[in-house]
C-alpha cells in the first residue's frame, strides 16, 4: 500500500529532486495514512532519503542500468509498485522522469496527472492541482484509477525534513532488453542547468549581439546560476537552443531568474511564470515584464550587469 | 516508410486564457488555434523524410470536428492524408489509446508526436502510445535519422544530450532541433489547394476510456506591483534579493 516515489540519482548521488519528490510522497502517504517505499538505482547511501520521509529504500545496484534507460527503469518502478501494493507512484518532472511516467501509468494501467503542484486536495476522488495552459492557468484533476502515477512539478513543494530512518532493502527487478541504445551522452559537467539551478540568469535580444554574453556569464557564475535566453536569441544563433526558455522551450520553475534585455512576450512569460522571485533590467519602463516581474531596474544592462556582477561580489566576500 | 504524425489543436501562443461555466470548460471564444508548436517541428521533419528519402505521411488528431482546420493546415503544409478520430480528447491517456487503434489498423513505421502539447502539457501521449502500439521510444527528440529500419536520435537531457540507435517501429516524442525554426512552411496557395483534394477521413473511436478528469481550472493569483530600483543604487537590488525575497 505505501506510496511508491523514484528517487533519481547522479553518479552515485541524490539529485536534490529526489529529496523533494520524497517529501511530497511524505506527505501524500500521511494523507493516506501509509509509508514511504522509495525506489534508488545505483544510488549511494540510501539512508539520507530517511531525512525527507522514506521509510524503505528499494536499492537496485546493476551495472546495466549505469545509463538511464527509460523502458529498463519503467519496468523497475512497474515491479517495485507490483511488490509493494502501490497505489500512488510519485516521480519528478526531470527529463528522465517525464520520459519514464507515461510508460509506468500504461503498465500499470494507472491515471497519469503531470507538472503537479500541491499535494492531493482530497484523496477520493483522487483530486490534484496541475499547471495548464503553459502555467497560465491551473487544472484541477481528479485521477480516476485504482493506482495513480503523480509527476511533481519542479520546486512546487519544496524540501521537508523529518527525523525519519530509512531500511534499505536489496531490490533485483529483471530488465527486459531495451530497443534503444544510448551511444553516447554530451553533458556539460561543470555548468549548472536550468533543470536544477536554483537561480537562472536570462539574456534577451536587448544584449545586442552574441559577443556581450560574457557579463551574463559572469553574472550566473557569481550566482551559482544557470544561463537561459529568449527564443529570438537561440532562432539567431547567439546561444544554443538549449537555453531557449518560454512556452516552446524549456520551462524555469527556479527560486530567482534575472531577466536582461528581455520584452516579457507572453510566451517567454508563460514558460518563467513559476519561478518564485522575477528580476527584470530593461532600458524601457514600458516593457511588459515589468509587469510580470517582483523587482525591477529601468536600466542600460551595459551599465547595470557589470555594477551588479561587482555589488555581488562584495556581497558575497562580506557573507562568505 | 509510412509515417504518422500527431497533430494537436491547440490555442495560439498569444491567447489569453479564460474560462466557462463555472470554470470547467476553456472558453474558446476568439481564440486561434493552431497547429502545437511541437508538432509542427515534427511534421516538418516527416516532409523532410517524404522528400529526401521517399515516405507517406498521415497526419491525425483525436478531437471533434473543430480541428478540421488544422488538419487542412497540415495538409497544406503537404501531408499526403489526414485522419480524425470524431471524439473529443479527454486526456492522455484516452487520446493514446484512440492513436493506437489508427497505428495498429495502418501498420506506421513511425509515428513522430510532439514532446508535449502546450496547451495541457501532459508530456505523455507519445509514451503512452509507444507502450500500447509495444513500439521503441524516444521524447525529447532534437534529432531524427532513419536508415532503412534502424534510426539515430539525439535526445535532450538535463543540462546536456543523448544519442540513442534504435529501430522501427518507433514513436518520437519532437521539439524544435529535429529541424529549425527557419525550415518551418508556411502553406502556399497551389499546397492550400491541393490540400482540398487530399483525404481527410473521419474515424469513429473505439470509445477508450479515460483515466483522469478535469474538474476545474483556476487562474494564478493577480501578481503585485513590482519594485523599482534606480539604476544608480543597485546596492539596493541587492539588498532586497537577499533580506527580503530572501532568494540570495
Ligand atoms: C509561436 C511562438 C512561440 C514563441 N515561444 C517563445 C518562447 O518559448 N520563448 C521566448 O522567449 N519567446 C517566444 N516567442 C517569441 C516572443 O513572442 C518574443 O518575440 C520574444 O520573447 C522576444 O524576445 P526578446 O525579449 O529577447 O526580444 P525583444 O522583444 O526584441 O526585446 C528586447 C528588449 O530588450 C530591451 N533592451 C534593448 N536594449 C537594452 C539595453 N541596452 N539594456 C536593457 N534592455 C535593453 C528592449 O527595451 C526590449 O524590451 C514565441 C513566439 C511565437 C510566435
Ligand atoms: N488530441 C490529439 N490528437 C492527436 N495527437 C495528439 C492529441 N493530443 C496530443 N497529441 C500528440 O501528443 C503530443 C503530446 O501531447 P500531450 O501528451 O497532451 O502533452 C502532442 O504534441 C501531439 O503530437
Amino acid at each position: 500500500m505505501s506510496v511508491l516515489v523514484y528517487t533519481e540519482s547522479e553518479q552515485g548521488k541524490f539529485k536534490k529532486v529526489a529529496f523533494e519528490v520524497a517529501s511530497y510522497a511524505k506527505a501524500v502517504a500521511d494523507q493516506l495514512g501509509t509509508t514511504v517505499t522509495a525506489v534508488a538505482v545505483n544510488a549511494g547511501d540510501a539512508s539520507e532519503l530517511g531525512a525527507y520521509g522514506v521509510d524503505k529504500v528499494l536499492t537496485i545496484n546493476n551495472s546495466d542500468l549505469d545509463k538511464f534507460n527509460a523502458n529498463a527503469y519503467a519496468a523497475a518502478l512497474e515491479q517495485a509498485a507490483k511488490q509493494e501494493g502501490s497505489k500512488v507512484v510519485v516521480l519528478s518532472s526531470s527529463a528522465d522522469s517525464k520520459y519514464l511516467a507515461p510508460l509506468v501509468a500504461v503498465s500499470l494501467e494507472a491515471g497519469y496527472a503531470s507538472n503537479v503542484v500541491e499535494t492531493p486536495s482530497n484523496t477520493a476522488p483522487f483530486t490534484v492541482k496541475r499547471t495548464a495552459f503553459t502555467n497560465k492557468a491551473f487544472n484541477l484533476t481528479s485521477i480516476d484509477t485504482d493506482v495513480k502515477v503523480v509527476g511533481v512539478s519542479k520546486n512546487a513543494f519544496g524540501l521537508v525534513e523529518t527525523s525519519g530512518n530509512a531500511t534499505s532493502e536489496d531490490f533485483s527487478p529483471s530488465i527486459p532488453t531495451s530497443g534503444v541504445t544510448v551511444q553516447s551522452v554530451d553533458k556539460a559537467t561543470d555548468k549548472v542547468t536550468i533543470a536544477d539551478a536554483e537561480i537562472v540568469v536570462s539574456g534577451g535580444r536587448g544584449l545586442k549581439g552574441p559577443e556581450n554574453w560574457g557579463m551574463v556569464e559572469e553574472l550566473a557564475e557569481v550566482l551559482g546560476a544557470a544561463t537561459a535566453c529568449s527564443k529570438p536569441v537561440s532562432d539567431l544563433g547567439w546561444r544554443p537552443h538549449s537555453e531557449h526558455v518560454g512556452q516552446t522551450g524549456k520551462p524555469v520553475a527556479s527560486n530567482l531568474y534575472i531577466a536582461i534585455g528581455i520584452s516579457g512576450a507572453i510566451q517567454h512569460l508563460a514558460g518563467i511564470n513559476s519561478s518564485k522571485v522575477k528580476v527584470v533590467i530593461n532600458t524601457d519602463p514600458e516593457a511588459p515584464f515589468f509587469k510580470a516581474a517582483d523587482y525591477g531596474v529601468v536600466g542600460d544592462a551595459f551599465e547595470v550587469v557589470p555594477t551588479l556582477i561587482e555589488k555581488l561580489k562584495a556581497f558575497k566576500a562580506q557573507n562568505a | 516508410m509510412k509515417i504518422l504524425v500527431c497533430i494537436s489543436h491547440v490555442p495560439d501562443t498569444t491567447s489569453k486564457i479564460n474560462f466557462t461555466e463555472g470554470d470547467t470548460k476553456f472558453d474558446t471564444t476568439g481564440v486561434q488555434f493552431v497547429i502545437n508548436p511541437n508538432d509542427e517541428f515534427g511534421l516538418t521533419r516527416a516532409m523532410w523524410f517524404k522528400e529526401k528519402q521517399g515516405a507517406n505521411v498521415t497526419v491525425v488528431n483525436v478531437g471533434g470536428p473543430e480541428t478540421e482546420p488544422t488538419l487542412r493546415k497540415a495538409l497544406a503544409i503537404g501531408a499526403d492524408a489526414a485522419i480524425r478520430v470524431n471524439t473529443a480528447a479527454k486526456d492522455g491517456f484516452q487520446v493514446a489509446k484512440e492513436l493506437a487503434s489508427v497505428v495498429n489498423e495502418g501498420a506506421y513505421d513511425l509515428v513522430i508526436a510532439g514532446r508535449e502539447s502546450i496547451d495541457y502539457n501532459g508530456g505523455m501521449v507519445p509514451g503512452m502510445l509507444a507502450a500500447l502500439t509495444k513500439a521503441n521510444y524516444v521524447t525529447n527528440c532534437i534529432s531524427l535519422d532513419v536508415d532503412g529500419s534502424n534510426a539515430t536520435a539525439v535526445r535532450e537531457i538535463d543540462g546536456g544530450k543523448e544519442t540513442v540507435t534504435t529501430s522501427l517501429p518507433l514513436v518520437i516524442g519532437g521539439q524544435k532541433g529535429l529541424v529549425e525554426e527557419s525550415d518551418l512552411r508556411i502553406p502556399n496557395m497551389r499546397g492550400i489547394m491541393m490540400a482540398r483534394q487530399k483525404p481527410l477521413s473521419v474515424v469513429e473511436p473505439t470509445n477508450a476510456s479515460s483515466e483522469t478528469n478535469s474538474v476545474q481550472f483556476e487562474k494564478p493569483a493577480p501578481k503585485g506591483a513590482v519594485t523599482l530600483v534606480d539604476a544608480d543604487n543597485i546596492d539596493q537590488l541587492v539588498s532586497l534579493l537577499h533580506n527580503e525575497a530572501k532568494v540570495i
